[in-house]
């Protein structure tokens, strides 16, 4: 049994971000970027999976520009058994666009599970998966913080507005993980070691027939309006006095 | 002509009453000039679509009510939407767990790509969303015929209920063909929801936040909650305190969690990282309650107080009750 992971990368979670002056977009030169963090837990699930004895292969794939196959290369260190990269001109690829070529690569490999991130912590969309299962007509379950892998089903408890649900999907099927389903481990130097001769297999979008060609226009990238630091109080009675003033206690 | 279609708005609710958020979606729905119409799936729901009638601006509500619509199970609901989608210009829905994960089904079936956590809409094909954990705004025009929209509900003021005592026309729907079919391959095991007297976190007109630093969920029940109680506020928490088991993920406040914007929102031992402000940053009265007066929560706080919580609390409590006597 195959897993399938889609790691994206993006810039490190540590950075704070700038907007460029002209609004063209934000400063991505000489910035920290790493494996988006929602996707590192992907990649752990599936290692334990494998770990487990419940699955025989995990198998990384990531879609973006040079430097993608770094992010590839992370998560073969973590201890995927190998990389397939779609590499593409630019970053930015849409997630309609994303999920599209996805489903080449799943009709390709024929995994039984695809766990991805819940969300890119640079776009914020939180889109790719459920696209992914919607195009594959297979089952999905978002957010996932426990996954119990059967031999037809798998059980996956999610975390949901109001606490926790779960539910059971016959497999083939897509998962999204939430921050809380484990903890990722850090590559040991042995295994990034290990990892440069792992094989990342190269495609090209035309390969894979699927149009590149975004469907928003992005007319500009602004500053969020901005907030300035208040005062300092020195007891609960002046904070009060203060709340009372501006009319919200 | 797509934009001269109505637009779908989908409910949040459970049932039995309507979740706030919906009226602050639908005030974002309406922004893009067409009309409204207002579906509410799931299973003995009437209660909730005859709340939505009441709101106004809404044309007409769909009801769709079947056991197959129980728990909202992303894939019968989204082929439900894919179903009703042809005679509408937009869905639209506002950023729950649920619409979450219906949307982006709906879209990809649509061959639409969707535009997630909507904070203004600009023109009817123009919005502008959050990127990078709020830290910059992106202005997209959506270039696909029909729309697909993810509404942030923070950033938009409620709809109130239509003066008098008119109500939109309710209209049963059949569930969509496909639904069945989908939904055998994914079914509801259980689900575990603490039910609160504290209004939930994304309606709450003040807010309270523990962070790392409440140390244990003792504290969380002994600490937080008696001042969220005294206040009659939700009970919110930073990612470390989630994860550590303090509280309950639900309370998770942040770029990965819910996005609030309250009156009052009180952040006790938070230190201020991005993902946690991404989530807050837009209340209106910030207060922060923090050992360290470096802690990049007071960049962000209209009052701060360099403190331990553990003694600003208990006397932020006596005060409070002062103050209402
Ligand atoms: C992908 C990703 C997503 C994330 N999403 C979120 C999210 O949605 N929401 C979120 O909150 N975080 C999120 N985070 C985590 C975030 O980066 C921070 O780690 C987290 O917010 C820190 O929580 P904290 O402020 O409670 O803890 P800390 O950063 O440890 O801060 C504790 C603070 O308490 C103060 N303190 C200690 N003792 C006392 C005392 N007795 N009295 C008063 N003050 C005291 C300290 O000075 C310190 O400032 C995310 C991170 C990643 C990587
Ligand atoms: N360019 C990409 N390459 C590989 N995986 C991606 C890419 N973009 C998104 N994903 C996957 O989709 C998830 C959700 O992304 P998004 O829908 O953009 O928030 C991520 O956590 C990844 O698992």
């Amino acid at each position: 049994m195959k897993i399938l992971v889609p790691v994206k990368r993006v810039v490190d979670y540590n950075v704070k971000i700038r907007v460029k002056p002209d609004g063209s977009g934000v400063e991505l030169a000489n910035i920290k970027m790493s494996m988006n963090p929602f996707d590192e837990i992907a990649v752990e699930e599936a290692l334990r999976l494998k770990e487990a004895g419940k699955a025989s292969e995990v198998v990384a794939v990531s879609i973006g520009p040079a430097k993608t196959d770094e992010t590839i290369r992370t998560a073969l260190a973590m201890g995927a058994d190998r990389g397939i990269w779609v590499k593409t001109d630019e970053a930015g690829i849409e997630p309609l666009t994303v999920a599209k070529l996805l489903k080449k690569v799943v009709e390709a490999e024929g995994p039984t599970l695809v766990i991805l991130g819940k969300q890119a912590i640079d776009d914020d969309c939180n889109q790719t998966g459920q696209m992914l299962s919607a195009l594959l007509g297979w089952p999905q379950a978002t957010f996932a913080s426990k996954v119990v892998l059967g031999d037809t089903g798998v059980e996956v408890t999610r975390e949901i507005d109001g606490g926790l649900q779960t539910l059971r999907l016959d497999l083939p099927a897509v998962l999204t993980t939430d921050l809380r389903l484990n903890e990722p481990r850090y590559a040991s130097l042995p295994n990034i070691m290990k990892a440069k001769k792992k094989p990342i297999d190269e495609k090209s979008p035309a390969d894979l027939g699927v149009d590149l060609a975004p469907r928003l226009e992005i007319l500009s990238t602004s500053e969020p309006a901005g907030r300035t630091a208040g005062i300092k109080v020195g007891s609960a009675a002046e904070l009060v006095d203060h709340l009372k003033k501006a009319g919200v206690l | 002509m797509a934009d001269s279609l109505p637009t779908l708005l989908l409910a949040e609710h459970d049932d039995a009453s309507l979740n706030p958020v919906t009226a602050r979606a639908l005030t974002a729905a309406k922004a893009l000039g067409a009309p409204v119409h207002m579906l509410v799936v799931g299973e003995n729901a009437r209660a909730a679509a005859e709340a939505a009638a009441k709101l106004d601006g809404v044309a007409e509500v769909l009801l769709a009510d079947a056991p197959a619509y129980a728990h909202r199970l992303a894939e019968p609901v989204a082929a439900l939407g894919v179903a009703l989608a042809k005679e509408y210009g937009a869905v639209v829905a506002p950023s729950t767990a649920v619409w979450k994960s219906v949307m982006p089904r709906i879209a990809a079936l649509l061959d639409v790509m969707q535009v997630s956590d909507v904070i203004a809409v600009v023109a009817p094909d123009i919005f502008d969303r959050p990127i990078y954990a709020g830290n910059a705004i992106q202005r997209v025009r959506a270039t696909d015929g029909k729309k697909v929209l993810t509404i942030r509900t923070a950033s938009f003021a409620a709809t109130g209920e239509a003066t008098g005592a008119s109500s939109a026309p309710i209209r049963a729907v059949e569930p969509a063909g496909t639904a069945a079919g989908n939904a055998a391959r994914s079914s509801f095991v259980g689900e575990d929801i603490a039910a609160s007297a504290r209004p939930e976190l994304t309606a709450a007109r003040i807010i309270v936040s523990g962070g790392r630093a409440v140390g244990s969920a003792e504290n969380f029940h002994a600490v937080i909650e008696p001042l969220a109680d005294a206040l009659g506020a939700a009970v919110g928490a930073s990612r470390a305190a989630v994860d550590a088991g303090y509280a309950p993920n639900d309370w998770q406040v942040g770029q990965t969690g819910k996005v609030v914007a309250p009156d009052l929102y009180i952040a006790l031992g938070i230190s201020g990282a991005i993902q946690h402000l991404a989530g807050m940053k837009d209340s209106k009265v910030i207060v922060a309650v923090n050992k360290d007066e470096e802690a990049p929560i007071f960049q962000v706080a209209d009052f701060g107080i360099v403190g331990d919580l553990f003694e600003v609390v208990p006397a932020l409590k006596t005060e409070i009750a002062k103050a209402k006597a």
